[in-house]
């Protein structure tokens, strides 16, 4: 167990560097460079020259790579080109409101797919499986930003229940209740894709888990349906289910992109789009490394926690 | 497949009669056509990209024509009305259908013949080439894909064939780790050592005995990659750092819909795109979902 963790741990070393190289590689397709930036009508050209040479873009792109690696071992992200705040603290501050919203998503999604998988499962073949699973698949193909349209179309603006964008209301607002208000379009938004995709999983996981002879056995010895399907089963349904939920976390970051956008929420999301907009490539590049970062860990969270969860699983 | 048998003395089973075998292809197609849903996701499909091809004589009108009427409602002469400039909406709808199409198969047809070739040497030669070819994966699949999709995208500057390039830049990966991940289990097979002890050289294994019976993941996880292209763009799109105006795509018609005043009062501008996009989807969607029980029977 101990030596599958650290053989995980030392697999995952070199994508880091890999991730490290595709991102610099990325900024520097880029046309231009930083200090054109800076550049007015009248800035000398010498003045030009002499920035480059301070900010080290004169040096072979070998060592510029090195030695934007090592600030970056010292964690140094660099600084915003358009409000020279520094990249770390500005993604820091966006991305606990990231972390917000996928989380509830993820909960919401999880919540409506886990009695529609079970249900579906456990009446296999029947009316309510071919209309669910159906409905999955329209869950994964509506583009979250129509349905997020039509979320704020329906509840916002024709019936007026939630707001339209933003955490709080302007003025006066910020309680609890406010921000669940605020959060809870832009959460179905991202909600629907993910339950459509679990729905399925946890179906077919289900499947699986009920030909099993032990929950025979519990019938047998005269245990409640509810709890054959709901307990017995539902536990060991469950662990083929932690591998797909931290599938999710990039589909979240994609999903945060333009739910955020959309709902402006003040997120990582919202941040990439100013960025882009903004062409600010030292927060773009400070964003995509974090992003990655995070999926690459996310991965080897669950596929520990998956191991340790199903002791089947062989580490080798 | 009832071959009629009988029982000889000695115990012996002999074929007395046998069928012409169903051929493996009517076969697979006899099992898709009976998932009514995958039918239909093929007729809309094909409708589709009959629409894209033939869009210059379906349309009504010229997609960039700007006449005087802004923003008005559904007529006879504009059946889903016109846009803030005045262009006609249905027309512009059918145009966008060949952008959808052209993003979906032609990043599905380079990524899927990049990541197979990738996955079948991966597989093939072993050793530390494929220690480091899995490691390359490892590092593009890390990238949450609609992020860096727009993040390159945006530094390349947005045009249909960056896209595409793009879109396929990042999804190699998958199909490479399929076709290994299949190879490897085919490696181990009777009939391929057979081959290798026939003297068969390594191209003519790789393609003729391996390939072909790696195929079905492949098709099936294509044709779910048509609608995740289509997907990707239609959302690149409508964050503007997609297909860019005046061009027509499903994503930017919908960009205008996030003021109020459009939302409400000219829902002709936003629902028809949003529609179209989620049928299309949907519609490839199915035929994935049929062919992955067409093919592969086990499932």
């Amino acid at each position: 167990m101990f030596t599958y963790v650290m053989r995980r741990i030392l697999i995952a070393v070199p994508v880091l560097f890999g991730i490290t190289i595709i991102n610099f590689v990325i900024i520097n397709l880029a046309p231009g460079n930083p200090v054109d930036m800076y550049m007015t009508p009248d800035t000398p050209p010498e003045l030009l020259e002499l920035r480059k040479e301070q900010l080290g873009l004169n040096d072979p792109v070998i060592l510029q790579y090195f030695k934007w690696l090592g600030q970056l071992l010292s964690g140094n992200l660099g600084y915003s080109f358009s409000t020279n705040e520094s990249v770390g603290s500005l993604i820091s501050e966006r991305l606990g409101q990231t972390v917000l919203l996928g989380t509830c998503a993820l909960i919401l999604g999880l919540l409506i797919a886990l009695p529609i998988g079970i249900m579906s499962a456990v009446r296999q073949n029947s009316k309510f499986d071919y209309l669910m699973t159906g409905l999955s698949f329209v869950g994964t193909s509506i583009p979250q930003f129509f349905l997020g349209l039509l979320c704020i179309y329906i509840f916002a603006v024709q019936l007026g229940w939630l707001p339209v964008g933003g955490t709080e209301d302007l003025g006066g607002g910020g309680g609890l209740l406010d921000r669940i208000r605020h959060l809870i379009l832009p959460a179905i938004a991202l909600a629907v894709g993910i339950a459509g995709r679990k729905v399925r999983y946890i179906r077919a996981s289900m499947l699986d888990v009920l030909k099993q002879d032990y929950l025979r056995t519990a019938r047998a010895k005269g245990v409640k349906e509810f709890f054959v399907t709901n307990k017995h089963a539902l536990r060991n349904a469950l662990i083929p289910i932690i591998t797909v939920v931290g599938m999710e976390i990039p589909m979240l970051f994609g999903g945060a992109v333009i739910v955020e956008q959309l709902f402006q929420w003040p997120g990582i999301g919202q941040l990439t789009i100013q960025s882009i907009m903004s062409r600010d490539y030292a927060t773009i590049m400070g964003l995509n490394l974090i992003a990655a970062v995070i999926v690459l860990s996310a991965n080897l969270l669950t596929d520990i926690f998956y191991s340790v969860a199903d002791p089947r699983i062989q580490y080798h | 497949m009832s071959a009629v048998q009988s029982k000889v003395a000695g115990g012996a089973v002999l074929p007395l009669q046998q069928d012409a075998p169903e051929g493996v292809f009517r076969q697979m197609s006899r099992r898709f056509l009976k998932h009514r849903l995958a039918v239909a996701g093929l007729a809309v499909t094909l409708m589709l990209i009959f629409i894209a091809v033939f869009a210059p004589w379906l349309a009504p009108h010229s997609p960039y024509e700007v006449t005087a009427e802004f923003s008005a409602a559904p007529s006879s002469v504009h059946w889903l009305g016109t846009d803030q400039v005045g262009r006609d909406v249905l027309s512009r709808l059918i145009y966008a259908t060949r952008v959808a199409v052209t993003v979906g198969f032609g990043t599905v047809a380079l990524y899927v013949t990049f990541g197979t070739i990738v996955g079948l040497w991966s597989a093939y030669a072993g050793g530390w080439v494929d220690m480091i070819v899995m490691r390359i994966t490892d590092v593009f699949m890390a990238f949450p894909y609609m992020m860096v999709i727009l993040v390159v995208v945006s530094v390349l500057g947005p045009t249909l064939w960056t896209l595409v390039l793009v879109l396929a830049l990042f999804s190699w990966p998958s199909i490479a780790r399929l076709v290994r991940g299949s190879v490897l289990t085919l490696k181990q097979m009777d009939y391929i050592k057979a081959g290798v002890s026939l003297g068969l050289s390594t191209p003519r294994i790789v393609f003729r005995h391996i390939l072909p019976n790696a195929l079905a993941p492949i098709i099936v996880n294509a044709t779910f990659g048509v609608a995740a292209a289509i997907m990707a763009e239609s959302g690149l799109s409508f964050l503007g750092m997609g297909v860019q105006p005046p061009t027509a795509s499903w994503g930017n018609m919908l960009t205008d819909a996030q003021s109020i005043s459009v939302m409400t009062d000219q829902p002709w501008l936003w629902l028809p795109p949003g529609i179209m996009i989620l049928v299309t989807v949907l519609a490839i969607n199915f035929v994935g979902d049929g062919l992955r029980d067409a093919l592969d029977p086990k499932q």
